[in-house]
């Protein structure tokens, strides 16, 4: 009991350092552009301008991903995200998240937050690797891709970065053991 | 799919909404980062990094991609214009593959969010398996024609 209790300190202690943290990345970005703007106002508007249009892109992302967790919060108990994604998945955790990361859509850190959710329950950091990796194949960009290279070059690169997106997993776990 | 009775609908979705808050901060960061980096470095700035020699831009490539962001659409682009302008095409392949593995914008973002360890960890294996993979994917062509 007296352990549990250390353990929730603990982890408290860690999420408001986290939110520290959290706090002095976008304050540096903003400092950023208050330097910029000093120098060439109108290059910070454009960029802000860029980082409106892409922020606007990113809200029904945003609002999948939510809903993503939170329906992954009301079906899946911790122990069945340990089956599927933990130490005990086995193969048919590299499966899942190779797929999922495939069929993945929006910007890579809009899935930062989920993942770290479905880490805290047990996923492994190997598989999260995966998922990142493999979320760089994207199936609706295979057409422009084709345009641009041909289909051989398109065929041949998917397959060697879905084996590459395997070795990164197993080399992440190797060092973590 | 399990489904547990002691759990409603709404506080899951207010658990969801939870952690999303406390990462809000430093996505947005990392989108005004973007806004940046999209309109400070251009595609002829790019373009006129690579020198020739097939070794040096293999690994400019991968270089060149990871410290790049933006949409994948991008990276095919300027992908193009480099094969059109005679940059090789393991440089070509490095850049596309790093550009959208590696992230050295996000970094920053994914550090704090899924830890310090792990970003870098991940980032670094992506860089070297882009210039692996850029290698494979080219020889394998030569290969099969």
């Amino acid at each position: 009991m007296k352990q549990k209790n250390i353990k929730i300190k603990d982890y408290s202690i860690q999420l408001r350092e986290r939110k520290k943290r959290g706090i002095y990345f976008p304050v540096f970005v903003i400092i950023l552009y208050l330097c910029i703007s000093i120098f060439n106002p109108i290059k910070a508007l454009e960029s802000l301008m860029v980082s409106g249009k892409l922020f606007l892109h990113l809200i029904p992302i945003f609002l999948l991903i939510l809903f993503f967790m939170g329906i992954i919060n009301y079906f899946v108990d911790v122990s069945q995200i340990r089956k599927y994604v933990g130490k005990e998945s086995g193969l048919k955790g590299w499966l899942i998240v190779t797929i999922a990361g495939i069929l993945s859509h929006g910007s890579i850190y809009m899935w930062y937050p989920f993942l770290r959710d479905l880490r805290e329950h047990g996923m492994r950091s190997s598989l999260v690797a995966v998922f990142l990796y493999t979320r760089a194949v994207k199936i609706t960009l295979l057409p422009i891709m084709i345009y641009y290279f041909g289909l051989a070059f398109v065929a041949v690169l998917t397959i060697y970065m879905v084996i590459a997106s395997i070795v990164e997993g197993k080399i992440i776990e190797i060092i973590e053991k | 799919m399990g489904y547990k009775k002691d759990r409603s609908i709404l506080s899951s979705f207010t658990r969801a909404l939870k952690g999303f808050r406390e990462a809000i901060p430093v996505l947005l960061g990392i989108i005004l980062l973007l806004g940046l980096f999209e309109t400070f470095i251009s595609e002829k700035i790019i373009a006129s990094i690579f020198t020739g020699n097939l070794i040096k831009d293999t690994l400019l490539g991968s270089l060149v991609g990871s410290i790049s962001a933006g949409t994948p659409i991008s990276s095919y682009i300027i992908g193009g214009e480099l094969l059109k302008n005679h940059v090789n095409l393991f440089a070509v392949t490095a850049f596309i593959v790093a550009w959208v593995t590696v992230g050295i914008v996000q970094l920053p973002g994914e550090a704090l969010i899924l830890g310090k360890r792990f970003a870098i960890t991940r980032n670094i294996l992506s860089f070297i398996l882009s210039i692996f993979v850029s290698i494979a994917t080219v020889m394998t062509l030569m290969i099969l024609k």
